[in-house]
C-alpha cells in the first residue's frame, strides 16, 4: 500500500510544484513520463522556480540522476531480448523498482517489470491529477519520507549475510555520510558506489 | 526553458538507465568485474538508505525520519514482512510529527 500511495501523492506533490515553476500541465506530465524519476525531478523544478536557470537546473538533475548508471550495471544481466528491447525495458528503473527486484537477494527481472509498471502509472498518472488537483496530502504528513528509506534498509538486509557485503555498505554508508554535507545533491550516491571495488579483492 | 531541461534531463536519463542493459547485457563477465557488480547492489542499497534518512540540501538533517527508520530498522530485525516495516518507519515519523 505504501508503495501504491507514496508514488501518486509524491506524483501529485511534483504536478504542483511543476505548476508554480511555470511548467504547463502537459510538460509536467510529459517530465514524470520521460525522466521517471521523482528526486531529480523535484530538484529541476524546485531551482527553476527559484528562478535559478536552466542549466543549474539540468546539472542538479543529471547529478541527483547519475547514480541509475551503477544501478543500471548492477541490474544489467537479468534484461533478456535484443538490444532495443532492453533499452525500452530498462527506463523502468527506479529506486524502488530495482531495489524490490532485488529483494531474494539476486535480481528478478518479473519484479522489476511489474513493480516498474505500476509505479510508472501511478507517478504519471498523480503528476497530471496534482496539475488538475492541486495537492491532495502532504505525503509527509503521514511519514512517507521514512518510509522509503526502511524500505531500502529491509531490502538491504538479506545482503547483509556475507562479510565482504557487510564491509561493502558500510563503506558506502561512511562515503555517503561523509560527503552529504559537502557534494551537491547526487554525487554522495554515485561516489558511494566505489565502495563496490571491494569486490576486487579475493 | 521548461522544454529544454526537460529534453535534456530526459534524455540523458534515459541513457544512465539503459546503460547497464544496453551495454553488459546478459553476457557473461570476467570474474573480477562480476564480483564488483555483486556488492554494487547492496553499496547503493547502503547508500539510499542514508541518503534518504538524514540527506538534506547539502547538509545533514537530523529529523523524525531518524526515529522512522529506528523503528523500521526493529522491524527488519524481527524479519516483519517489507509491507510491515514501511508502515511501522511511517507511522512512527508521522506520530512523532504530530506530537
Amino acid at each position: 500500500m505504501p508503495l501504491a500511495i507514496a508514488p501518486f501523492l509524491f506524483g501529485a506533490a511534483f504536478g504542483v510544484l511543476a505548476l508554480d515553476a511555470g511548467f504547463g500541465s502537459v510538460a509536467a506530465v510529459a517530465m514524470s513520463a520521460t525522466t521517471f524519476a521523482g528526486s531529480a525531478q523535484f530538484a529541476a523544478a524546485t531551482i527553476l522556480e527559484d528562478g535559478g536557470g536552466a542549466a543549474a537546473a539540468i546539472v542538479a538533475a543529471l547529478l541527483l540522476n547519475a547514480r541509475y548508471v551503477p544501478l543500471s550495471l548492477a541490474v544489467a544481466s537479468i534484461f533478456p531480448g535484443s538490444r532495443k528491447r532492453r533499452a525500452v525495458e530498462s527506463q523502468l528503473i527506479v529506486d524502488e523498482s530495482w531495489a524490490l527486484a532485488g529483494r531474494s537477494g539476486r535480481f528478478e527481472y518479473g519484479v522489476l517489470i511489474g513493480a516498474g509498471l505500476l509505479l510508472y502509472v501511478l507517478w504519471v498518472g498523480g503528476t497530471a491529477l496534482g496539475t488538475v488537483a492541486g495537492d491532495l496530502l502532504d505525503p509527509d504528513a503521514i511519514g512517507l519520507d521514512a518510509a522509503f528509506p526502511a524500505l531500502f534498509l529491509a531490502l538491504l538486509a538479506p545482503y547483509l549475510r556475507e562479510r565482504r557485503a557487510v564491509l561493502t555498505a558500510l563503506v558506502a554508508a561512511a562515503i555517503t555520510i561523509v560527503l552529504l554535507p559537502f557534494a551537491p545533491p547526487g554525487v554522495p550516491i554515485v561516489a558511494a558506489s566505489l565502495a563496490a571495488l571491494i569486490g576486487l579483492r579475493r | 526553458m521548461t522544454w529544454l531541461v526537460l529534453a535534456v534531463v530526459g534524455s540523458l536519463t534515459m541513457v544512465f538507465k539503459a546503460s547497464g542493459p544496453v551495454l553488459l547485457g546478459m553476457r557473461e563477465l570476467p570474474p573480477r568485474v562480476a564480483s564488483v557488480v555483486e556488492v554494487l547492489a547492496p553499496a547503493m542499497l547502503a547508500a539510499l538508505v542514508v541518503t534518504q534518512t538524514v540527506g538534506g540540501d547539502q547538509e545533514i538533517v537530523l529529523d523524525e525520519r531518524l526515529a522512522g527508520i529506528a523503528a523500521g530498522g526493529i522491524a527488519v530485525w524481527l524479519r516483519a514482512p517489507l509491507l510491515a516495516v514501511m508502515v511501522v518507519a511511517a507511522a512512527t515519523a508521522a506520530l512523532i510529527r504530530l506530537l
